[in-house]
């Protein structure tokens, strides 16, 4: 490596993110000042100065609580749920004498079940804090004095500690650089964990300290860095150095990151300037906007239903009771004796009945609270854990390319997958792999490349021939050659050195020299083969250079100033080493669409190289540059057109005085300070890339991913409408629609779009304000023409097609609402050239506007805004970063997998939940309403009907394994037969399992099956002896068997209800009646002192007796039997869509494929996009055609 | 087939997790049938041989069990008088509440009872009050336990109020359950044969050992102002007290009966028999009744038609659904799949 260290001054100009000025900027006044005092001791962690500074310790915590906090902290997020305080409230009544039953028992449910959640919050917490010693606890290598290092943990590193962080290690903290072991102190940074971007970032120490490149040189290095306060930009820093009596810039050029990691460089001596939680990556941590599932919200709405009933009952109670006890005593007598009316207090004194009734309002609140499923919360909390580790273990969601399973995020939303009626869909990197490849190219005005694009193949069968349709797409594998990531190009023309025959092979060889050359890809080369593979910023630049390389133009070798390509000479027909002096890059943004760079070769002319835009491009052409201009026009026409990414290549000479000049003006510009700075870079740019010489351009195919068609045909077909939203070009979009069967032929496309003639005059005109008038007319007009079109013909398709500039009107408080009844009344509506801000925004349009479940799918930063306001976001844990995945509540490898996430796993769990919350009412009402009929026959006195141990185990042990077992593992059709069967998936979108018909049905059931038990029972068991020896039933024994009858009826009717029996269902539902029998002999074992009224009832009272069999015998199967008749009877006459399914899985006709179709075809709604409503319109169109032929004379 | 298929699908991706083994840190999912959800199960549904089949079983069952009970139920022999009116002098009928409490009063009253069928012994003697709420939760608490059970907790009157205490020492057995001791008594004659009544063995067993102990004496007992029913023998442990007993074992419903006594005896169809009782305990005020109930018992108890009634009809309503089904199936097949049953392709227009 042979760099001098003369040249390294040169770093600064060449790349403009590389800004190591040796200007101060304006920022740097500030230091000192407020917002800025941060000092660090380099190397003198231990000073006096520093030693006041008491700046936090490098210890990190991540945990939501510490010990002191958890408890005041969880208890106060448990009490903001209503049901809570209600219970808490019941609770602290109990320790009155107003309570019905024991304090401890009234208590404790709610501290079990707060405690669950509490524990579960705690394991949570645990593994965080788990995570932060594993971090802590990380050793690096630091200054120790006397020039030696030694390892130290990441938690005792003080501000001013010099740390050596070596190849492939995070940095432990944020680190100012010194120096690395590169000579220029350059070093490359994955910052992978902090934006997700996976493309290496170079970053570089100052000059004065970049040769301290040992350990040694460390004995007595001394200097004083002054820098902003914490804060959490990423980008940006502001500092100074004190060297040497000296003081120094610091950029964010300088700045190491913790949580990044050190790559491509063996290590690097840094100062350590934040420490712990005042590291940038610790301050950007936030939590992401907490969301809550339809289902849960209804719920709420259905416990406060719960509550009203139950104020209510107690209401009709208390006056009851007042009625009673005012009776007690009449004209000075008493009636009720026995209960002592004439000395009372409060409670039961007949002469303050009033009092006495608002009191035992007070009491039938803590008795009837069982109407509130009071385990509900913390059961839904551990059945969505369960399912969602369900989802995280489903190997079929696992991508082993990427190694990356399914990951649910947060287990709030599991349900509300299986709702989901809209999906909005980004494009780049979730339709499409956002793996390019290199395909095609029009060098000079020629043709180049004979690969076949998916766009295409989608083309030719749109074009007609049925025959295709069968065909497999897969036609890769016909000829297997080794594939090259990135590279999917075949032309003999080119290949293997034959270009040097092609008439232009001047051209051809500028051309891929431009590619080989102008990028800001880092070669890595693999030691053992020798290999050179590419760090690039975008999978375009990567394409490009592999494209290169294949073609013969290797990019090998980068160093500050060079950039080294082996190509082949066409003279000596052998490979020669050329390398370029790189003088200046002007970078790619958005608004300038192209890319530049400056060289020199080795004879010493200066290059203008660059690529970009075709919209940009062409207007930048000499004069005499435009030879091919309107073949690679129309060559790029048909790129676009068949789905490619295309970008035109253009290059010119520079002339020394030229660049000079340009050199000047463009360092100026990069040097000022001012706020304009960017537009006088863009502007000296500007003024040299002119006059280009164009050389052709290029196209790269955005590879749809595996099974994109596949899976959107099923969504379609589950009757889920699917919106793409995407920043590409119209022409693109569409392709890609045709390619993944969103767009057909013969649906009918409304497309609206600004780029009219009138509109585009107005533009060049320049009034702003005529634009957006005329604009928003047009947008008008155009959506209600669409409008008309829509609703006059009955028949057809429609397809929906905005650019960005249209969206951005379209989606004004006026005009959104036609919008959106336009997009609704299409089949699918595919959104262009949107930005990041129109995706979220058209989410929260259809979220608000339909007020149906959105899910939005996306992979990149721009996804953002869209995965974070819709219902569900999905990330698409790809290439792309990390951003969208830490923005999403599920994270998947491959839009693939969204299928089977929705179909299966949402439409499970949704049905889980809703079948698992109805029935939750269900068993509390059935319990409940035991409990207040027997009131009755107390007179309201408010005694329980049941032992306080009974009532209080209730929701605990012997009805809450069951419910959550069905939560979690019941299936009601098998995963096969989900995706077979996808119009199952309406029956979420419908909420045809929890609509308030149902929740009222289960409601009513539980009403039904508490009044029978009670009335059986207490028939069954009157006042008569109930077994041989003449004992007649008292309380104890009544409320035994009752209860009972309620666990038997319970769990039954849960057996009933669910369609999955594994050996779990069998253990817990039978299990948790032999746990009732259990607890009834343990409990009536001990001392009466506890026990009370349980004491010896079953082995003594109950099990000997016959009568206590036959009546619980009796009671399960008559309670149970108005449920099995209804539920036959609708299984008979109105079956729902998954019982239809069930019946024929149970027939074993599932395997039938006539049977399977008729099945499907009747019960399905005709659906409108996909590769199957593609075959169904071809069908028709033929049936049509075979109509006419045969009726036509 | 299902799972079948399933392990297929595993056998080949396990194999193929074999082949990366060396790739550490694989985030593959481990393959486990619990873990892809592919446990065995049965998926029952409710067709219609299963559902006939159901109730027919259920029928099968219920209609014997039915016949028995009721069989049962009619063999037991039951006489119920009802003496409450009857045993007030007529003259006092208008205020029978004064009657009653007034101690100075003869309570005693002569019933005649016919037997009607032969009752074959021991034939249980009950009481039975009618409207007495020995479930009002302030009735139910009135007691304690511990007092009740350990002689050395006799100061213990927690939760016994309003008759902790009379005369300023605690009351033992205090609380109103206790007070309120049902206090008429019976004493039969056959012939002019005494017809012993066994008062032994009444009450549970579990009580007699374990919540009234057998060194704990009435105490100050019902010598407060208001005295509420009867007395008790402060020489007997409460061990021994066996109505005492019988009667804090309070009754679930405002109808209940309650364990008088056994008569060890046969007696014949046509016997008549003199019963010679005090009445003493008032129900008048809260219009109460009070009924004499012997009866003898079977397998299942007393005498109560519901459950043989109800097995029955329960098991004739289960015939009856199998056999309506049966019809319906054979009548009405289902329509596999039929569309216009689901709700939402109602209006297939509708998106």
């Amino acid at each position: 490596m042979a760099r001098g260290r003369r040249r390294k001054l040169l770093w600064s100009k060449l790349y403009t993110f590389a800004c190591g000025t040796s200007k101060f900027e304006a920022d740097h006044s500030h230091i000192g000042g407020p917002g800025f005092s941060r000092v660090a001791f380099a190397n003198e962690p231990d000073c006096f100065d520093a030693v006041n500074q008491n700046y936090g310790s490098n210890y990190v915590s991540t945990t939501k609580y510490t010990v002191a906090t958890f408890f005041p902290k969880s208890l106060f997020e448990q009490f903001r749920r209503v049901a809570n305080i209600y219970f808490l409230f019941t609770g602290c009544l109990s320790f009155t004498s107003l309570a019905p039953y024991s304090a401890i028992s009234a208590i404790l449910p709610l501290i079990v079940v707060i405690g669950a959640t509490m524990v579960k919050e705690a394991i949570e917490d645990w593994r965080r804090y788990q995570q932060d010693i594993e971090v802590n606890n990380r050793k690096v290598k630091v200054h120790h004095g006397g020039g030696k290092f030694e390892y130290k943990e990441w938690k005792n590193l003080r501000v001013g500690d010099i740390v050596k962080v070596e190849k492939d290690k995070f940095f432990p903290a944020d680190l100012v650089m010194l120096s690395s072991s590169f000579d220029d102190g350059i070093c490359y940074v994955e910052t992978m964990n902090l934006d997700g971007e996976t493309n290496l970032k170079m970053k570089q120490a100052l000059d004065v300290s970049s040769d301290l490149q040992s350990d040694s040189s460390f004995q007595n290095f001394r200097a004083i860095i002054k820098c902003e306060d914490p804060n959490a930009s990423l980008y940006t820093f502001v500092g100074t150095m004190e060297y040497g009596d000296q003081q120094y810039p610091l950029s964010p050029q300088q700045l190491l990151l913790r949580d990044s990691k050190l790559r491509n460089t063996d290590y690097i001596y840094g100062v350590v300037v934040f420490t712990g939680h005042d590291t940038k990556v610790m301050q950007n941590a936030m939590n992401p906007p907490s969301k809550r599932s339809k289902i849960e919200r209804k719920m709420d709405k259905l416990i406060y239903l719960l509550m009203g009933a139950l104020v209510l009952i107690s209401l009709i109670g208390s006056v009851i009771f007042g009625i009673a006890t005012s009776e007690d005593i009449q004209d000075g007598k008493m009636k009720r004796w026995y209960l002592r009316p004439d000395d009372t207090k409060n409670t039961f004194d007949p002469k303050n009945a009033d009092v006495a009734a608002i009191l035992h309002f007070l009491t039938a609140m803590i008795l009837y609270s069982y109407f509130i499923p009071i385990s509900l919360y913390v059961s839904i909390e551990i059945v969505k854990v369960l399912q969602t580790i369900f989802i995280n273990q489903d190997i079929q969601m696992y991508h082993e390319e990427s190694d990356k399973p399914a990951h649910a995020r947060t287990s709030n939303l599991n349900e509300e997958l299986g709702q989901v009626d809209t999906v909005l869909s980004d494009k780049t990197g979730t339709l499409t792999c956002n793996s390019m490849e290199f395909i095609k190219c029009s060098i000079a005005g020629t043709p180049y490349g004979h690969g076949v694009t998916e766009v295409e193949r989608a083309m030719a069968r749109r074009k007609g021939s049925p025959l295709l349709e069968d065909e497999q797409p897969d036609e890769n594998h016909e000829h297997p050659k080794p594939t090259i990531k990135g590279f999917n190009f075949d032309d003999e023309r080119i290949m293997n050195g034959n270009w040097v025959n092609e008439p232009r092979s001047d051209i051809i060889r500028m051309f891929f020299r431009l590619l080989a050359i102008c990028h800001t890809a880092i070669p890595e080369v693999d030691e053992d083969t020798g290999k050179i593979s590419y760090e690039a910023e975008s999978p375009d630049e990567a394409a490009f250079v592999i494209a290169a390389r294949e073609i013969g133009f290797e990019f090998y070798q980068r160093t500050q100033t060079n950039i080294s390509i082996r190509e082949l000479d066409p003279v000596s027909g052998e490979r020669v080493q050329k390398t370029y002096k790189l003088l200046n890059v002007l970078e790619f943004n958005s608004s300038r669409k192209r890319m530049s760079v400056i060289v020199q070769d080795e004879e010493g002319k200066l290059l203008l190289l660059s690529k970009g835009a075709d919209s940009v491009m062409f207007e930048r052409l000499a004069r005499e540059g435009r030879n091919f201009e309107a073949k690679t026009k129309e060559q790029m026409h048909e790129y676009a057109d068949a789905g490619l990414r295309t970008l035109v290549l253009a290059y010119r000479e520079l002339d020394e005085e030229e660049y000079k000049k340009f050199n000047i003006n463009f360092m100026d510009a990069k040097n000022s300070i001012d706020a304009d700075r960017e537009e006088k870079i863009e502007e000296a740019a500007d003024s040299i890339e002119r006059n280009l010489v164009l050389l052709g351009a290029t196209a790269v195919e955005d590879k749809l991913q595996n099974g994109v068609p596949e899976c959107i045909d099923k969504l379609a077909q589950a009757g889920i409408k699917i919106w793409v939203l995407t920043g590409d070009k119209m022409e693109t979009a569409i392709n890609i629609g045709f390619a993944s069967s969103l767009l057909r032929q013969g649906m009918k496309q409304i497309i609206i779009t600004l780029e009219e003639p009138e509109i585009i005059r107005l533009e060049k005109e320049g009034n702003k304000e005529a634009i957006a008038k005329a604009s928003k007319d047009s947008v008008m007009s155009q959506i209600n023409k669409g409008k008309g079109l829509l609703s006059s013909s009955n028949d057809g398709s429609f397809a929906l097609i905005i650019d960005g500039k249209s969206l951005a009107y379209a989606l004004k408080d006026d005009v959104k609402n036609l919008f959106l009844q336009l997009a609704v009344g299409c089949a699918s509506v595919i959104c262009c050239r949107s930005s990041p801000k129109q995706k979220a925004l058209v989410t929260r349009l259809v979220k608000a506007g339909t007020g149906k479940v959105t899910l939005a799918i996306g992979d990149g930063a721009n996804d953002v805004g869209m995965l974070q306001e819709a219902d569900i976001g999905v990330g698409i844990s790809g290439a792309e970063g990390m951003q969208a995945v830490m923005a999403s509540d599920v994270a998947i490898s491959q839009f693939r997998f969204l299928e089977r996430l929705l179909l299966v796993h949402g439409h499970w769990c949704y049905r889980r939940i809703s079948s698992m919350i109805c029935y939750f009412f269900y068993k509390n009402l059935t319990f409940g309403v035991t409990i207040f009929l027997y009131e009755a026959y107390t007179s309201f006195s408010g005694q329980p009907a049941y032992n306080d141990w009974f009532m209080s185990f209730y929701n605990v042990f012997f009805t809450s394994l069951p419910v959550i077992a069905m939560g979690v593992f019941d299936q009601d059709v098998s995963p096969r037969l989900c995706l077979k069967f996808p119009m199952l998936y309406q029956e979420g979108v419908q909420n045809a399992l929890f609509n308030w018909p149902r929740i009222i049905g289960w409601m009513f059931n539980g009403v039904c099956n508490g009044v029978m038990v009670f009335f059986f029972c207490t028939t069954a068991l009157q006042h008569q002896a109930f077994r041989k020896g003449g004992e007649v039933v008292d309380f104890e024994i009544l409320g035994a068997t009752m209860y009972s009858c309620v666990v038997w009826v319970v769990n039954c009717q849960l057996a009933l209800s669910i369609s999955y029996f594994t050996i779990i269902q069998h253990i817990v539902i039978w299990g948790s009646i032999v746990v009732w029998y259990l607890f009834l002999l343990a409990y009536g074992a001990i001392t009466p002192t506890i026990s009370t009224s349980a004491f010896m009832v079953f082995i003594e009272g109950m099990a000997p007796s016959l009568s206590y069999w036959i009546t619980t015998l009796f009671v399960v199967i008559a309670t149970l039997i108005p449920y099995i008749v209804y539920s036959t009877l609708q299984m008979q006459f109105f079956p729902m869509y998954h019982n239809m399914i069930q019946w024929m899985r149970f027939d074993g006709h599932a395997n039938d494929p006539e049977y399977c179709q008729v099945v499907r075809q009747r019960s399905v709604r005709p659906t409108t996009v996909g590769v199957s409503a593609r075959i169904d319109a071809k069908v028709n169109q033929l049936a049509r055609k075979v109509h006419h032929a045969v009726h036509s004379p | 087939m299902n799972h079948a298929n399933g392990s297929a699908v595993a056998g080949s991706s396990s194999g193929s997790g074999d082949d990366l083994a060396p790739r550490r840190n694989s985030k593959r999912p481990k393959y486990s049938r619990f873990t892809q959800q592919e446990l065995p199960a049965c998926k029952p549904i409710l067709t219609p041989k299963w559902v006939i089949s159901v109730f027919t079983l259920i029928g099968v069952i219920f209609v014997p069990i039915g016949v028995a009970a009721l069989l049962a139920s009619n063999n037991v022999v039951e006489i119920v008088d009802q003496y409450d009116d009857k045993c007030v002098p007529p003259n006092m009928t208008n205020d029978k509440v004064a009657y009653i409490q007034n101690a100075t009063f003869d309570k005693t009253c002569i019933r005649t009872l016919q037997v009607l069928k032969n009752m074959s012994q021991p034939i249980y003697v009950y009481y039975q009050l009618d409207n007495f709420y020995q479930n009002h939760r302030r009735y139910v608490k009135s007691r304690n336990d511990e007092q009740l059970r350990k002689a050395s907790q006799a100061n213990e009157t927690s939760g016994c109020d309003p008759e902790r205490t009379a005369n300023g020492a605690p009351i033992v057995p205090c609380g109103l359950i206790a007070w309120s001791l049902f206090n008429d008594t019976y004493k039969f004659s056959l012939d002019n044969k005494n017809l012993t009544v066994n008062k032994k063995g009444i009450s549970w067993k579990s009580d007699r050992d374990h919540k009234f102990g057998k060194d704990v004496y009435p105490k100050n007992f019902q010598n407060s102002s208001v005295i509420g029913g009867a007395k008790l023998d402060p020489k007997i442990p409460l061990s021994e007290q066996e109505d005492l007993i019988v009667w804090m074992r309070t009754a679930a419903l405002p109808t209940f009966r309650k364990l008088y006594g056994k008569i060890e005896q046969d007696l014949k169809e046509g016997d008549s028999i003199i019963v010679t009782l005090e009445n003493n305990y008032n129900t008048y005020s809260f219009s109460g009744k009070k009924k004499l109930v012997l009866s003898t018992s079977s397998w299942l108890g007393g005498k109560n038609d519901f459950l043989g009634i109800a097995y029955l009809a329960i098991g004739g309503l289960c015939f009856f659904l199998a056999v309506a089904f049966t019809v319906i199936y054979l009548v009405k097949p289902r329509k596999l799949g039929d569309p216009s049953y689901l709700s939402w392709n109602r209006n297939p227009a509708g998106n």
